[in-house]
């Protein structure tokens, strides 16, 4: 069983940016992309326990903060070691200005 | 006094894991996001700049050299050479390492590899090897790039100014990779998916260093190692000079790059060489952040760092006597001070790893009582 969860609004991220959002004990990374499209992944690295909301956001890339390990934040593949392991990704649908993940 | 195991696979090492020291959360300093993405923000020009011309000085250098060969009028310019490549490219190895020196990733590609083997430094391995000293950063038994420990080997460093040591071990380990080995410690930090690529990587260096010195008998001259390999050797000095100076004679075992690792004011040739590492605890506190932007960020942070050497000299008089003090007594360090604009150190998450530190009133640690020197 999933649901839509409300992460956050619009306008919250910006362009070619990302946030921070916890849920239930979980913790995502909410993506804007330079197209205004959105997208959200695990919160952490899958290298280690460096979240990804302080990386940075290039060209549809993720970039770890700590080890400058790449992810492609749209499918979650890992793009540049040290990090092997691809990123859980979870579907975003944006309504009414507010931006909606499926867990 | 602590006897201390720098091996990974050593107590220390298990210690570090039981301790909370390995893959901990480290102290930042507060930027604004605004800020830091401005600083993150990548670009390809400054690097191509220095790029062109570190290659194109090598290429000059080199023809006068050769043009010049084998007269004694040629040492100067085999030692700029050989700085170049024996030093130079190590910051360039460290920083398209990183993936932060060009915004294109191929360029850094490209010029890590390069680097990588004018280093002998096996860019597969090397680069998990980073990653660990970046997330364990002079953690003892976890870290595996700690140049000064304690007690120093200043013995093992002198000849370090030589590539001796490092160069030697490079050479040997290209050798046991390309039989298709890993060094046990290897192997602790490089996932069994990558251990191919060491392999590979290992057998076309070592076919290019043979046929180097297969070219250099049959010329009857050293002619080609002076351009291939012996830089490594005869340029090693200046990486070692900077090098040296991030994290000597600074405590262990903590979690805050302000305690273990120092930013030196430096001339501009010698930051062109270095590629700014001498900002090495803004690096560390923000890898991200690329080497041509480091000065800006050092100026964003430092209300809450540490004072910064003000040159290669003044760092040198403030590490060697610490270094000859922990020859006899290991357990010294030097604690820096803080500004009184920065955030203290945080006493309950240093207090065990600083040993019997005592603190001052804004919280920062001593280092501990050390018999009279």
């Amino acid at each position: 069983m999933t649901d839509w969860i409300d992460a956050c609004a619009a306008d919250d991220i910006d362009e070619e940016d990302v946030i921070r959002f916890d849920h239930d004990g979980r913790t995502f990374a909410v993506y804007r992309s330079m197209e205004n499209d959105y997208f959200c992944t695990d919160g952490f690295c899958t290298h280690e326990q460096v979240h990804l909301a302080d990386g940075l956001v290039m060209d549809h890339v993720i970039e770890c903060p700590k080890h400058n390990g790449q992810f492609d934040y749209r499918t979650g593949a890992a793009k540049r070691s040290p990090v092997c392991e691809n990123l859980g990704t979870y579907r975003v649908k944006v309504e009414g200005g507010r931006v909606f993940i499926e867990l | 006094m602590t006897q201390r195991d720098y091996s990974l696979l050593g107590p220390d090492a298990k210690r570090a894991v039981k301790a909370g020291l390995a893959a901990a959360d480290w102290y930042h300093t507060d930027i604004p996001r605004k800020d830091m993405k401005a600083l993150m923000k990548r670009e390809d020009r400054t690097a191509i700049r220095d790029t062109v011309i570190l290659f194109g000085a090598m290429a000059v250098f080199a023809a006068i050299g050769i043009w010049l060969w084998p007269s004694w009028w040629s040492a100067p310019f085999w030692l700029a050479y050989g700085v170049l490549y024996g030093s130079a490219m190590d910051s360039r190895w460290h920083e398209c390492g990183h993936g932060t020196a060009f915004r294109t990733g191929k360029y850094n590609d490209w010029v890590y590899q390069i680097a990588s083997f004018c280093m002998v430094r096996n860019p597969v391995t090397w680069r998990w090897s980073h990653a660990r000293h970046h997330t364990d950063t002079i953690i003892v038994g976890r870290d595996p790039e700690i140049v000064a420990m304690r007690p120093p080997a200043l013995f093992r460093i002198v000849l370090n100014f030589f590539g001796i040591v490092d160069g030697l071990t490079g050479w040997q380990r290209m050798l046991v990779n390309a039989s298709g080995r890993l060094d046990p410690e290897e192997a602790t930090y490089v996932p069994e998916s990558e251990q191919p690529r060491v392999i590979r990587i290992a057998r076309i260096w070592t076919a290019i260093y043979a046929a180097t010195i297969a070219l250099a008998l049959a010329m009857q001259s050293i002619l080609p190692l002076m351009l291939i390999g012996l830089p490594r050797l005869y340029g090693a000095w200046h990486h070692v000079l900077t090098g040296v100076l991030q994290h000597a004679g600074l405590a262990e075992n903590v979690i805050d790059h302000r305690l273990n690792s120092r930013t030196v004011y430096m001339n501009r040739i010698s930051r062109f060489i270095y590629w700014n590492m001498n900002f090495h605890v803004e690096h560390h506190m923000f890898p991200m952040v690329p080497y041509h932007r480091l000065p800006q960020l050092h100026e964003r942070i430092k209300h809450d760092l540490p004072a910064p050497n003000r040159s290669i000299w003044q760092a040198y008089r403030e590490v060697l006597p610490i270094l000859r003090r922990q020859l006899g007594y290991h357990d010294d360090f030097l604690t820096r001070a803080l500004p009184r604009t920065a955030q203290p150190y945080r006493v309950d998450l240093h207090q065990s790893a600083l040993g019997e530190a005592e603190t001052t009133s804004d919280g920062t640690p001593k280092a501990p009582a050390v018999p009279a020197h």
